[in-house]
């Protein structure tokens, strides 16, 4: 039960995030590249003002696998590291929180780019 | 076929802007909360998985990440997360997923120009900005809690 409501939680959400990009797709001109840009500051501004860690302990993976979840673990890294190791944490926190994710986005989407076949589109 | 249609032209404009615009805006919208909700609940079973071995949050949220982002990247590859994309729209952009094919799509694009300039200088064309923009907006928020918590 426990783990359906989790699954429910999750499912709303990260839906409920989405939707909010394809409304500003449709009813604006910015593409994706720029929703991207604008959801992974978004979530990092959020996180700063203590919006994002409620919709995050709520809606757990359905808030942290869209973008803005990036700039949450990014913030939240950084606190964590300021706490730890003070000053220079300002700088260290943050992609040391989200290294694996960027290290797997390199090197899958270097492979993956490699074994690929360009087609026409 | 057309018996019902006596409606003068202005009037039958209206209706045509009205079925064109809010038809495909609300289905657009049903069709990104669905995906993006589903990647979401795909994300929570692997990280639920992850929990289940005993690992401890962190750990668990890097490897949902992970295998988020190859997911995404051997979909694109496969040519596959477009054609999801197309009806997906922001369902499908904005996941972790997304951000995996917004770098695999581009370097494939320009695979043609070589390996370090089609690739590997492509590959950044939309996550090079996110990254950017990402960090810097950390650095700086991050500057301010510092001086809001320890200095003042």
């Amino acid at each position: 039960m426990d783990m359906l409501l989790n699954y429910g939680s999750a499912f709303l959400t990260g839906g409920i995030i989405c939707v909010i990009g394809q409304i500003l797709i449709d009813k604006t001109k910015l593409t994706p590249a720029r929703i991207l840009t604008l959801f992974v500051t978004l979530g990092v501004i959020l996180t700063f003002l203590g919006i994002y860690e409620p919709i995050a302990e709520f809606g757990k993976c359905g808030a942290t696998v869209p973008i803005s979840g990036f700039g949450y673990s990014l913030f939240k890294g950084t606190v964590k590291a300021i706490e730890e190791k003070g000053f220079i944490g300002i700088f260290t926190g943050g992609v040391t929180a989200t290294a694996g994710g960027i290290a797997a986005a390199v090197v899958f989407g270097f492979l993956a780019s490699l074994f690929a076949k360009p087609t026409i589109k | 076929m057309n018996t019902n249609l006596n409606i003068s032209n202005s009037e039958y404009d209206d209706l045509i802007s009205k079925k064109a615009q809010k038809s495909p805006i609300l289905k657009n919208i049903c069709f990104a909360f669905l995906v993006g909700g589903l990647i979401c609940v795909l994300g929570q079973f692997i990280y639920n998985q992850m929990e289940n071995l005993g690992l401890d949050k962190e750990t668990c949220s890097t490897i949902t990440s992970i295998s988020l982002i190859f997911l995404g990247a051997f979909l694109t590859s496969i040519n596959l997360y477009s054609r999801i994309g197309r009806f997906a729209g922001a369902g499908s952009t904005i996941p972790i997923t997304g951000f995996s094919n917004s770098i695999v799509a581009p370097a494939i694009e320009f695979k043609s120009e070589g390996y370090v300039l089609g690739i590997g200088a492509n590959m950044f064309k939309v996550a090079g900005p996110v990254i950017v923009y990402g960090i810097t907006s950390t650095v700086i928020l991050g500057l301010v809690y510092y001086l809001i918590h320890y200095v003042f």
